[in-house]
């Protein structure tokens, strides 16, 4: 259809390959030369062991594997189920609509606000103690318990749940709109089978192919994630990748051995886990399909439903007083346990906001995210007048490719990735940082755009095109304002992800670029939990500021034409 | 104006047929009937007549337009005008934007023409071109029996307005040949003889190439030109 952009196509491939996945080789090559033994820096150019036997030989690399393993598997496969469960209960019978609204600012919140909402919500300091010492509990001082950085690594799992159900539901609602569901669940009612037992019969099967992706990225950041794991993880030992990350940083160089071995072992283990993740679904389905053919009916289902919705409807809550305690202590001056709110309140500590920190911050995610829209849309619509010229094979591949940045952990490339740029000669600037946040922007933003985009009417387009429209203004005044909504939420999430984004920043900005989740990371391992607050608040806030913008101004633009103006 | 069809084929991508190749001269004014079961690909030819035709299918013989062949060019080209089954007016603009969308845009050698012209006179000339695209929306609308409509939301008006600002909106963009895809399938009996009896009117008072797609005896008794049976 829109056939003279098709000469585009090779040199904006190009650029997205070398945008995308150069630095990534780059990186992880990097990283597996030192595991190999070669490291320049060290003076080691022979291929060696010594990495893996350093490593073996570090303490508590089992308790740490281990904890990786629970902790990731666990929060995902309790985060899916939720979700599917949850999506049930909002799709069957249109309950339950005030939900979406709830979850946007869990949505919108990082990875570190919400770990460290959630620690001063839950610890024996915490929020909840407070609330309910001492009349309920008797506690006149915080008790001697591990709650937050528990060794079984619950508290990790807790707050990943808490932020991926919503993310994973977000995801299923817009997979949903592209199935027929709402039918298939009607004839199947009509059959004798109950709405939660359809679903998962029926609705589900069909569901989790469209969902696949994001839950691998769901599994993998679950597994290697940082951010989360620093703040709410046990420290002694740590998880895999918070341990890989204290290697690559400790004072003594020749770390960066075991580190190295350990980043690989983290990767190798990624793979293994997405492939034993996908057999255990694969037979999963064979039972669904197996009790589908016997057409058992039954109400395990619903049973299953009326367990979980409550619990998803609490862990909800959780999130939303997670974030509702990061503004009470943002606002905090003295807060003696165990009053229930702060005595003295003070906004003295915003003044301190008067650095560089939310500049920069401000700065990187708008560039990074526009940048990552924009590409987005340039690469979806390429991938369509490939497709629209039978290229199929073309558009597939490279769909895959774009999504590597998340499916490999952040720490097995990003310290190779600091070493590459420093050969080249780029030495942590503010664009080696955002070229690092788009690694991470770009596939989301994709993520997010992919499903509308390609569930657009393309009647609309045949039709400009019938009145002599160019392509260009196919798309400027038809396709994108059609879009505008989805288009803007999914550079609301871009401005999300990046203001979340810490290893990229500290790893590839070399220390001196700081932001407010470096800031917020930093500070949540001391003391003040009024700084902290503050920080972990901005962090929220500016990602919620952007959803808010994405929602209210397509219906600004044109809401005096129509309110179903932008599906 | 003649639109013709030579020896044109549609192939699925398993290479087969969907169709016996056809062969047609449409004379300008004429409306040629294609019927069909549903299936055959009906649509799929009016798709590989206006260019929009996607990759899955694959295409033989040719499309001529005035003896011009325009099978290899891109849709917005070609000059030829599409109604579907589904009125597909933009949403988000208003129902004289969608019209002043399809009306063609200023011709450039005349801007060329009025370089020369500085300050004032150029932004008279603009406005005045300004208001000759207005006074056509008027018109149009005015055509339609929908004066007064200027402002309305497309999704405010009832199917068979839909339809109407559809055609207009068709006919604004000078097009030299005109699809229509069952226009009058979705309305009610009564709408839908309306309709047939306006679009028809206007059709022949613009004495372009038209071929339209139904399954309905009616509207192969209603039209003046040839009515051809797709088998598959």
């Amino acid at each position: 259809m829109i056939a003279s952009n098709d000469r585009l196509k090779w040199p904006l491939s190009m650029v997205l390959v070398t945008i995308i996945l150069v630095p990534v080789m780059a990186g992880l090559s990097e990283i597996l030369l030192a595991a190999m033994g070669f490291i320049p820096a060290l003076g080691q150019y022979s291929l060696s062991f010594d990495a893996w036997h350093q490593l073996i030989q570090m303490p508590g690399l089992g308790t740490s594997l281990r904890l990786t393993l629970v902790t990731g598997f666990g929060a995902t496969a309790i985060s899916l189920v939720m979700a599917l469960v949850a999506s049930c209960w909002l799709y069957d019978g249109l309950r339950g609509r005030w939900l979406r609204a709830a979850i946007v600012p869990i949505l919108a919140a990082p990875h570190a606000a919400m770990a460290i909402g959630l620690a001063f919500l839950i610890a024996p300091s915490g929020w909840l103690a407070r609330l309910f010492s001492p009349w309920l509990t008797g506690w006149h001082l915080p008790p001697d318990l591990a709650i937050v950085n528990d060794l079984a690594g619950l508290s990790l799992i807790l707050g990943l749940v808490v932020k991926e159900v919503p993310f994973l539901l977000l995801v299923c609602l817009a997979a949903l709109s592209r199935l027929s569901v709402a039918e298939h669940l009607k004839v199947a009612k009509s059959l004798g089978y109950q709405g939660a037992d359809a679903w998962f019969k029926l609705v589900v099967p069909a569901l989790y192919p469209l969902i696949r992706l994001p839950v691998f990225v769901v599994l993998v950041y679950s597994l290697s994630n940082v951010d989360m794991a620093l703040i709410l993880a046990p420290s002694t030992p740590p998880t895999l990748a918070v341990a890989t990350m204290r290697w690559f940083y400790d004072a003594d160089i020749q770390r960066l051995l075991p580190a190295s071995a350990a980043a690989i072992t983290l990767l190798v283990v990624m793979v293994l886990s997405v492939l034993v993740w996908e057999a255990c679904v694969s037979m999963l389905g064979m039972l669904n399909r197996h009790s589908t053919q016997q057409g058992l009916r039954g109400t395990s289902w619903l049973l299953l439903q009326r367990l979980l919705v409550p619990t998803m409807l609490s862990l909800c809550l959780l999130g939303l007083l997670s974030l509702l305690v990061l503004i009470v202590w943002s606002l905090t001056w003295q807060w003696p346990y165990p009053n229930a709110l702060p005595t003295v309140w003070s906004l003295r500590h915003w003044s301190q906001l008067l650095g560089d920190v939310l500049p920069a911050s401000l700065a990187i995610a708008l560039l990074t995210s526009c940048l990552a829209s924009i590409m987005s849309i340039a690469w979806l619509q390429l991938q369509e007048n490939a497709a629209q010229q039978g290229r199929f094979e073309w558009s597939k591949l490279t769909l895959w490719l774009i999504y590597v940045p998340l499916l490999v952990p952040q720490i097995a490339f990003l310290y190779g990735l600091k070493v590459s740029f420093l050969r080249v000669g780029i030495n942590g600037g503010m664009g080696a940082v955002i070229w690092a946040h788009v690694l991470f922007v770009f596939p989301y933003v994709m993520l997010m755009l992919q499903g509308p985009w390609q569930a657009f009417d393309q009647r609309y387009v045949h039709v400009a095109a019938s009145l002599s429209k160019p392509p260009w203004q196919q798309l400027w005044q038809v396709k994108i304002p059609l879009l505008l909504r989805p288009i803007l939420l999914a550079w609301a999430v871009g401005i999300a992800v990046s203001i979340s984004q810490y290893l990229a920043t500290i790893m590839i900005g070399a220390g001196r670029i700081d932001t407010l989740t470096t800031e917020a990371i930093s500070l949540a391992s001391g003391a003040d939990r009024r700084l902290t607050g503050m920080f972990g608040l901005l962090q929220l806030l500016i990602p919620l500021l952007a959803f808010v913008m994405a929602m209210l101004l397509p219906r600004m633009m044109y809401g005096h034409i129509n309110q179903r103006a932008a599906p | 104006m003649s639109l013709q069809l030579q020896q044109l084929t549609i192939t699925s991508r398993q290479a087969q047929p969907l169709f016996a190749s056809l062969d047609l001269v449409v004379e300008p004014g004429e409306i040629a009937c294609v019927m069909g079961p549903s299936g055959v690909g009906k649509s799929t030819l009016l798709d590989a007549i206006g260019g929009h035709l996607n990759g899955y299918f694959g295409l033989q013989g040719k499309v001529l337009l005035n003896g011009i062949d325009v099978t290899n060019l891109a849709p917005d080209r070609r000059h030829i005008g599409l109604l579907l089954q589904d009125p597909c007016l933009f949403p988000h603009m208003s129902v004289a934007d969608n019209l002043a969308f399809a009306l063609p845009a200023l011709n450039h050698d005349r801007q060329h023409e009025h370089k020369h012209e500085k300050g004032f006179a150029r932004l008279r000339e603009k406005q005045r071109r300004k208001n000759l695209r207005r006074e056509q929306v008027v018109q149009a609308l005015d055509h339609a029996g929908l004066a007064g409509f200027e402002k309305r939301a497309p999704l405010s008006l009832s199917g068979g307005q839909q339809s109407r600002v559809a055609l207009m909106r068709a006919l604004l963009a000078q097009p030299k040949a005109l699809l229509l895809d069952e226009p009058f399938a979705k309305l009610d009996p009564a709408m839908s003889h309306d309709l047939r009896q306006f679009v028809m009117s206007q059709v022949e008072q613009q004495g372009i190439p038209v071929i339209l797609v139904s399954h309905n005896l009616e509207d192969a008794k209603a039209v003046n030109g040839k009515v051809i049976n797709l088998q598959s």
